[in-house]
């Protein structure tokens, strides 16, 4: 009897944490997918129960559609940058023999993630800008005149240009983990390849590539589950104009329930991205689980 | 033969050095400009954007300063330091909990508080803003404490309670035999042996809180409880037309966390790495 007491007071520890996690992370999720079966006007404080209509309206909504297509666009943009670009960059910078370079070389790489999106969007708001933006004077003053456009202004570069703001931001974030991971690569496996005469291109395939493999495919799954959650950039440079074009499921989820006021709708969204998220999530842990099996 | 296979290696070398040190000029120079047009003056930004500001003055940021970012300034501070604390402290006690304690059905309870990890904030939105509404939270200092809170737990309980499984029970035992209580054993002997974890959990939450958007752009609409993000974006509808003003507000901004990073690199890569990689 005494035990069991004391076992349960031991419970005090974590229910803190357990009442955080339950009541503000638990809780709306299922919230959430009470409200999205409700027309429900936030204003007149009109509820009614609609059953999967919001799901209905989603199939027919074109820029629910475009969204999708951008939170792709973005993740498969993201895999080759900072999956792929980041590896090749973090295996060349590791093969730097000045450990001063090393060291300096991920630090600057790494200084666009510390400071916020917004600060980093409102940086390229304003070097996309059209006349006082220096990427078109750079275009102009190299003669390169019909390439200086309003970036962020029409349709067909928007979206382009928020995503390469995002590379410029996110790149250094995975280089310097890729760079982590060569480091625990043991020394002697590089020496043996040396031995052998091995050259660096095909060290880098052999040898690095195969002993990064779990990074890298956590790396995947970490950047396509942030692709998928996009908000900020989008927010503060174009908040989803022109014309919808740049419009995520987050940003649209935002419009659709705080600006134009169907949170029934906004509700459905937020279950489409749940879904996307947990699979995204069920497939790390998935992940994790199997390379805890090989070690 | 050799002579030529090191002229090749000289060129790749160069091509290399090229591109890593060309890429570090793609990162700092926007970084630069950005610096640079804060001392400008608004005619000079859009006259050439390339040139150095004529006169180093701080006009910029005084009037940013006084237009609103010494208050979102503070409101980051204190957002920051109490979500930090709340966060970090209910996350070593979760964390102990899971480790040092029995408790009931402790492996539903790590699911639970681990599976917290897996929750895209987004989707959570509309009940959260519903709720906090319910609770007259909206639009309050409160809100973002208590969902930044919520949010990093699950993520930093994860971090200190890895940590906390590699550390010896011998000593923490030891201490129970001289009859110390848990709490005691907690305070004296677990958490200074955590304090490698903590500086990093610590680290990793500020700027965290320092940078959030999403939440701190639903949750406060007035003045007075905005963060720097939101901030921002809210003097650059104000100051629209005055540019350089704007440029100062992101300086300051980035300033500190920038700096945090470079004190406290060690302890943030290791956080990184770890609550990848684990």
């Amino acid at each position: 009897m005494r035990a069991i007491v004391q076992r349960t007071l031991g419970l005090a520890w974590v229910v803190p944490a357990l009442v955080l996690v339950g009541v503000f992370v638990y809780l709306p999720l299922v919230q959430n997918l009470r409200f999205s079966t409700l027309e429900w006007d936030i204003y007149s404080g009109s509820q009614e129960y609609i059953g999967f209509d919001n799901y209905r309206k989603l199939l027919d909504d074109p820029v629910f559609w475009s969204s999708f297509g951008n939170n792709l666009l973005y993740a498969v943009i993201s895999i080759a940058v900072q999956v792929f670009g980041a590896l090749v960059l973090a295996a060349l910078i590791e093969g730097v023999r000045s450990e001063r370079w090393r060291r300096g070389l991920r630090a600057v790489y790494f200084i666009p993630s510390a400071i916020s999106l917004t600060v980093a969007g409102l940086l390229f708001y304003f070097i996309y800008e059209p006349s006082l933006g220096p990427l078109n004077h750079m275009l102009r003053a190299m003669g390169l005149e019909e390439l200086a456009q309003a970036w962020l202004g029409q349709e067909s570069t928007a979206m382009t240009a928020i995503i390469a703001m995002s590379q410029w931001q996110g790149f250094g974030y995975s280089t310097l983990l890729f760079a982590v991971a060569i480091q625990r690569i043991p020394s002697e496996i590089y020496g043996a390849a040396a031995i052998d005469g091995v050259g660096p291109v095909r060290r880098f395939f052999h040898v690095t590539l195969p002993l990064v493999r779990e990074m890298t495919g956590l790396m995947a799954i970490v950047t396509v589950s942030g692709s998928f959650q996009v908000f900020n950039e989008v927010m503060v440079m174009t908040g989803g104009g022109p014309n919808n074009s740049t419009q995520v499921l987050g940003t649209w989820l935002y419009r659709s329930g705080f600006v134009r006021n169907d949170f029934g709708y906004a509700a459905a969204i937020a279950t489409v991205l749940f879904v996307i998220t947990l699979g995204i999530a069920l497939a790390q842990l998935w992940f994790a689980r199997r390379r805890r099996v090989e070690w | 033969m050799v002579s030529r296979l090191s002229f090749l290696g000289v060129i790749v070398r160069v091509f290399m050095w090229a591109f890593l040190i060309g890429l570090a000029v793609v990162v700092l120079y926007p970084l630069l400009w950005m610096v640079l047009s804060g001392f400008k003056t608004n005619a000079e930004l859009f006259g050439d954007p390339f040139a150095l500001p004529v006169d180093w003055s701080f006009d910029n940021y005084r009037k940013a300063w006084n237009g609103g970012v010494s208050g979102y300034l503070t409101t980051s501070v204190l957002v920051t330091v109490t979500s930090t604390v709340a966060t970090v402290f209910v996350s070593a006690w979760a964390a102990y909990g899971l480790t040092r304690v029995q408790i009931p059905l402790s492996r539903t309870v790590t699911a639970l508080i681990l599976g917290g990890l897996m929750l895209a904030p987004t989707v959570a939105l509309v009940p959260l803003v519903k709720m906090f509404q319910a609770m007259g939270l909206y639009n309050s200092f409160w809100a973002l404490l208590i969902l930044y809170t919520a949010f990093r737990v699950p993520f930093t309980t994860f971090l200190i309670r890895a940590y906390m499984i590699d550390l010896p029970r011998e000593v923490d035992e030891a201490a129970e035999m001289d009859g110390a209580g848990r709490w005691t054993a907690f305070w004296r002997i677990t958490l200074p042996m955590c304090k490698p974890i903590i500086t990093s959990t610590v680290l990793l939450h500020i700027l965290f809180a320092w940078n959030e958007y999403l939440f701190a752009m639903v949750f406060t609409s007035g003045s007075g409880v905005q963060t720097l993000p939101v901030g921002l974006t809210s003097l650059m509808s104000r100051h629209g037309t005055d540019f350089p003003v704007v440029f100062a507000g992101m300086v300051i901004a980035a300033v500190p966390v920038v700096l945090l990073f470079f004190l406290g690199q060690r302890y943030i890569v290791r956080g990184l790495a770890d609550g990848i990689g684990k």
